[in-house]
C-alpha cells in the first residue's frame, strides 16, 4: 500500500483517503463534501489544462483544484482499477 | 384554527429545494442544475386541512457553519426564527453526502421531516432506499418524493403538519465524536445547563460542538451572553484541541467531521441502501462527461456549443426583431400622422418611441439567448464550462464561475452585460465577484456591434472579419488583465476554493426553461420602460433645447424665401410635397417610368429636383446649427477641451454621451450629428461612407474610437445593475469613472501612436 497526494494520482486510479491536511475554511469545505479519511475515491478526469481534477466520491462527482488536491493524502489501491462499464 | 405554521425547506445545494417549493406553493422561483442557485430566502403560502402554512425556501448549504452568506442566511433563519417544522430535502442519489447536514439538524434538535427527493434518479441508477429503515435509524419521519413531478409532495406536507401539531419526537441519539471529544462535550454540556443565559440560546450539545469547531460567530455570541462560563467553555475546547494535536495531530473540527461521516456510513450499512450495480459504475452522465470534458474534445465542443448558441439566437431572432421594429415604426407613423409638428410630436417620436423601441427591439434576441442559456444551465453543461476554464480564470484572479458572466455579456460578441452582471451571483467570494462584474461590461455586447461594424466597414473594409475577431480577443484580453489589476489592488484577496459538485446532466423541463426565459425577459422589458424611457427623454431634451434664437431662425426662413422666389408655384408644390404622396400618385397614374413625375415635363422635373436639394440643404444646415446650439451640442464642444487628445470632435462627443444611455444610440446620434437627414436604418451605411470621405476621419481616429467605445463607461442599465448587484452605488460610480478613464487613456495612446507613422 502506498500513500500519495491526490494530485499525483492518475486518471481512473482509485484509493481511500488517509488524511486531509488542512484546517480552516478550506479544510471544512473539503470535509463537508465527504472527503474524510476512509472515503473511497476514483479519479474521474482532469480539465484540459490539467487542473482542476474531477473525482468520483460516494456515487457523485466533485471537482477540486490541484493545490487543494495536494492537501489530501490517499492510500492507493493496487492493481487495475478501471471502473466497470455498464 | 391556530396561527400560521412556518415550514422551512433546507438541504444541500442542488437537492431540489426550490423545485419542491414551486411544487408546493405554485411559485415560479428560479431552478437550475447548478449548485447554489438560490441565494436569498423566499416565502410562499400553502393551505392544508384548513391550516395556513408559510413555506420558506432557504439557500442550499453543505453544513451549518457560517463561512458564507448563504449559510448565515440559512442558519440564522433556523436558529432565530425557529420554524415549527424543518423539511430537510435530501438527494436520494447522493444520500451519504446529504445526510451530513441532516446529522447537524438532528443535533440542533430541530423538528425535522426528511424529504427523500429524486428517488426517480436513484431508481435509474439502480439504488433502492428503504425509507422506513432510514426513518427508524434517524428517529425522524422520512417521505420519498419526486419534487419535479409532485409525487409524494402531499404526503410530505401531511407529515410536516402532523409534526407541527405534535411537536418533535424524543431527542435524537447523540453522535459519538470519540472518547476525548465526548468527555469534553459532557463537561461543556454540564456548564451550559448551569447557565440559563446559554441554555436558552441553543441545545447544549450543539453549542458545545460549535465551540469545539471554533465557529467564530457562535463563540462571540456565547461570550456576549455569559462571559465567565464562555471562558470556561473555550478553556475546555483549547485543552482538548491541544491534546488531539499532540496525540493524533488532528483538530477537533476534523475529528467531528470524520465521526459524522462514520456515523452516516454505519447507518447506511444497516440495510438502508441497496445497489444493483457497484459504486464505480459509470452512469449515463459520466459517459457524456467522458466526451464533453475530454481534454482535447472538451474545449472544441465548448467553442462549438457557444458558437451554436450564438448562431441560434441571431438567426432566429432576426425576423421577430424586424417585426418589433416594424411595430414601432408603425407607431411612430401614426403619431406623425395625427399630431401637428411641434415639440410634443418630436418628443414622442424621437424621444419615447425610438428610444424605448430601440431597446425593446432587442427583446426577441434577449429572449432566445436566455432560452439557450437556460438550457445550458438546466442541463448541467455550464458547470462543466466552469470546470474546464477555471484554470485560465484563476490565473487572472477570477473563478471558473466567472466564465458564465463573460459569455453572457458578449464574450462571443453579441450578448448583454445586464444578464452577465446578474450571473455573477454564482460566485461565492465577494472580491472575485466584484472583479468579474466590473470587467464583464468590457465584452462586445449586442449594442456595441453596430457601431463597431460601421467604423470597421468604413476604414478597414478589406479586413472586416479579422478586425471583428481581433476586437473580440481584445475584449477578453483587456477584461482579464483589468480583472488581474483589480485583484492585485483594490480587490486583493485569496482565490476561493473550487470544491464544487458537478451535478449529473439532466434533461431540462420545458416549463422550467420557459419560466427562466420569461422571468429574465420581463425584467429586461421593465428596465426599458423605466430607465431607458427616462434617459431617452432626457437626451431628446438635451438635443432639442435651447432652440435656435429667433434671429437665426429668421435667417433660415429668409433663405428659404429666397430659394422659392421666382419659381413657378407648381414646382414649389411638387418639391415640398411629402414623398409618400408622390409615390401614391405615381402608382395611381401607372406610368412606365416611375422616376419620371407625371404631369411635369423634363425641365420642370429638373427644377423640382434642384429646389428640393436646395431646401433640404437649408433644412440640414438649420438642424445642424440648432444641434450645435443645443445643450448637448454645447456640452460636446466643451468636451473638446479634453477629447482632442484621442482626436474626437464635438459630434463624436455627443454620440458618446448618448451612448451612456445605451450603446445603440451612438450610431444614430452620430448620424444625426453628421446631418444625414432622417435617422433610419440606412443611415449607418451612408454614415460609413461620409466618414470615410471626411478628411478629419483617418483610420487611426476610427481605431481610437473603436477602442474607446469598447471600453468606456457601461450603459446606464448596466450601471444600475452593477449598483444593485454590488449593493453599493460606489461600484457603479467606479465603473463609470474607471472604465472611461481607462478607455480614454487607451484611445489616446492608439491615436497618438498612430500619428507617429
Ligand atoms: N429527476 C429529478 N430532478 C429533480 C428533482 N427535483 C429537482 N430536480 C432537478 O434538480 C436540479 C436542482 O433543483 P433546484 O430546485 O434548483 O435545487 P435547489 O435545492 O433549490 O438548489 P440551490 O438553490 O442551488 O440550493 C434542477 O435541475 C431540477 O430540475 C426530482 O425529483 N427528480
Ligand atoms: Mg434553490
Amino acid at each position: 500500500m502506498t500513500q500519495i497526494a491526490m494530485r499525483k494520482m492518475k486518471k481512473d486510479q482509485a484509493g481511500t483517503i488517509a488524511a486531509v491536511k488542512v484546517g480552516g475554511e478550506l479544510g471544512r469545505r473539503i470535509r463537508e463534501m465527504g472527503l474524510v479519511p476512509g472515503t473511497r475515491i476514483v479519479i474521474q478526469g482532469r480539465a484540459p489544462l490539467y487542473d482542476p481534477v474531477a473525482i468520483r466520491v460516494m456515487g457523485g462527482t466533485l471537482t477540486l483544484r490541484n493545490n487543494e488536491a495536494d492537501l489530501i493524502e490517499v492510500e492507493i489501491e493496487e492493481g487495475g482499477n478501471a471502473p466497470s462499464q455498464g | 384554527m391556530s396561527a400560521e405554521i412556518v415550514i422551512a425547506l433546507a438541504g444541500n445545494p442542488n437537492a431540489g429545494k426550490t423545485t419542491l417549493f414551486n411544487a408546493i406553493t405554485g411559485a415560479r422561483q428560479h431552478v437550475g442544475n447548478y449548485p447554489g442557485v438560490t441565494v436569498e430566502k423566499k416565502e410562499g403560502l400553502y393551505e392544508l386541512e384548513g391550516q395556513r402554512l408559510k413555506i420558506v425556501d432557504l439557500p442550499g448549504t453543505y453544513s451549518l457553519t457560517a463561512y458564507s452568506v448563504e449559510e448565515v442566511v440559512a442558519r440564522d433563519f433556523l436558529v432565530k426564527d425557529r420554524p415549527q417544522v424543518v423539511v430537510n430535502i435530501v438527494d436520494a442519489a447522493n444520500l451519504e453526502r446529504n445526510l451530513y447536514l441532516t446529522c447537524q439538524f438532528c443535533e440542533m434538535n430541530l423538528p425535522l421531516v426528511v424529504a427523500l427527493n429524486m428517488v426517480d434518479v436513484a431508481k435509474d441508477r439502480g439504488i433502492a432506499i428503504d425509507a422506513e429503515q432510514l426513518s427508524a435509524l434517524l428517529g425522524v419521519p422520512v417521505v420519498p418524493i419526486v419534487a419535479r413531478t409532485g409525487t409524494g409532495v402531499e404526503a410530505l406536507m401531511r407529515e410536516a403538519l402532523a409534526m407541527a401539531r405534535q411537536g418533535p419526537g424524543p431527542e435524537h441519539p447523540a453522535i459519538s465524536y470519540g472518547e476525548d471529544l465526548d468527555s469534553a462535550l459532557l463537561s461543556m454540556e454540564a456548564e451550559i445547563a448551569k447557565t440559563p443565559a446559554l441554555a436558552r440560546l441553543y441545545p447544549g450539545r450543539w453549542l458545545g460542538v460549535k465551540v469545539l469547531e471554533g465557529d467564530q460567530r457562535i463563540v462571540d455570541q456565547v461570550k456576549a451572553a455569559a462571559p465567565d462560563p464562555a471562558s470556561r467553555l473555550i478553556e475546555v475546547a483549547e485543552t482538548v484541541s491541544r491534546h488531539l494535536d499532540t496525540t493524533m495531530s488532528t483538530t477537533p473540527e476534523a475529528m467531528i467531521a470524520d465521526h459524522r461521516y462514520g456515523y452516516i456510513k454505519s447507518i447506511l450499512r444497516q440495510g438502508v441502501v441497496s445497489r444493483k450495480f457497484d459504486l464505480d459504475r459509470l452512469y449515463t452522465s459520466d459517459k457524456i462527461d467522458k466526451v464533453l470534458t475530454n481534454r482535447f474534445l472538451g474545449p472544441l465542443i465548448m467553442v462549438g456549443v457557444l458558437l451554436g448558441l450564438y448562431y441560434f439566437t441571431f438567426t432566429y431572432s432576426k425576423a421577430p426583431i424586424a417585426w418589433v421594429g416594424a411595430f414601432f415604426d408603425f407607431l411612430a407613423g401614426q403619431v406623425d400622422r395625427f399630431l401637428a409638428d411641434g415639440p410634443l410630436k418630436s418628443l414622442l417620436v424621437s424621444g419615447v418611441i425610438h428610444g424605448v423601441g430601440g431597446v425593446l427591439g432587442f427583446v426577441p434576441l434577449i429572449m432566445l439567448m436566455f432560452f439557450g442559456l437556460a438550457f445550458l444551465e438546466d442541463s448541467g453543461y455550464l458547470a462543466r464550462v466552469a470546470f474546464m476554464l477555471d484554470r485560465v480564470f484563476r490565473t487572472f484572479g477570477l473563478h471558473g464561475n466567472s466564465v458564465l458572466a463573460y459569455v453572457l455579456s458578449g464574450g462571443i460578441a453579441g450578448g448583454c452585460a445586464v444578464p452577465g452582471v446578474m450571473a455573477t451571483r454564482t460566485l461565492r467570494s465577494h472580491r472575485e465577484r466584484m472583479a468579474t462584474l466590473l470587467t464583464a461590461p468590457f465584452m462586445n455586447c449586442g449594442a456595441k456591434l453596430p457601431v463597431l461594424a460601421m467604423l470597421i466597414g468604413a476604414f478597414f473594409s478589406e479586413y472586416q472579419t479579422q478586425f471583428m475577431l481581433f476586437s473580440t480577443l481584445l475584449a477578453w484580453a483587456v477584461a482579464l488583465l483589468v480583472a488581474k489589476l483589480l485583484r492585485l489592488t483594490i480587490l486583493k484577496g485569496d482565490s476561493t476554493p473550487f470544491v464544487m459538485e458537478l451535478p449529473p446532466y439532466r434533461f431540462p423541463t420545458f416549463k422550467g426553461l420557459l419560466i427562466h426565459t420569461w422571468e429574465k425577459t420581463w425584467s429586461y422589458i421593465q428596465k426599458a420602460g423605466t430607465v431607458i424611457l427616462g434617459v431617452s427623454i432626457l437626451l431628446w431634451v438635451m438635443m432639442t433645447y435651447p432652440g435656435l434664437p429667433a434671429g437665426a431662425k429668421a435667417q433660415f426662413a429668409a433663405e428659404r424665401q429666397a430659394a422659392v422666389a421666382g419659381v413657378p408655384a407648381s414646382v414649389v408644390k411638387a418639391a415640398t410635397a411629402p414623398p409618400e404622396e408622390e409615390e401614391n400618385q405615381a402608382q395611381v397614374e401607372g406610368t412606365e417610368d416611375p422616376d419620371e413625375h407625371p404631369g411635369l415635363n423634363g425641365a420642370e422635373d429638373q427644377a423640382v429636383a434642384d429646389l428640393r436639394a436646395k431646401l433640404d440643404d437649408i433644412d440640414q444646415r438649420q438642424s445642424q446649427t440648432a444641434l450645435e446650439h443645443s445643450l448637448a451640442g454645447r456640452t460636446g464642444q466643451a468636451l473638446e477641451s479634453v477629447s482632442w487628445l484621442p482626436g474626437f470632435d464635438w459630434r463624436v462627443n455627443i454620440a458618446l454621451l448618448g451612448g451612456l444611455a445605451a450603446k445603440e444610440v451612438i450610431v444614430s446620434t452620430l448620424g444625426t450629428a453628421y446631418s444625414l437627414g432622417a435617422v433610419n436604418s440606412a443611415s449607418s451605411q451612408s454614415l460609413s461612407q461620409t466618414l470615410a470621405e471626411d478628411p478629419h476621419w483617418t483610420p487611426r481616429l476610427a481605431l481610437a474610437l473603436v477602442v474607446f467605445i469598447m471600453f468606456y463607461a457601461p450603459c446606464v442599465v448596466t450601471v444600475a445593475c452593477i449598483v444593485r448587484e454590488s449593493g453599493s452605488w460606489r461600484w457603479g460610480l467606479f465603473s463609470v469613472l474607471f472604465n472611461t478613464g481607462f478607455a480614454f487613456a487607451l484611445a489616446t495612446l492608439v491615436y497618438r501612436l498612430g500619428g507617429m507613422f
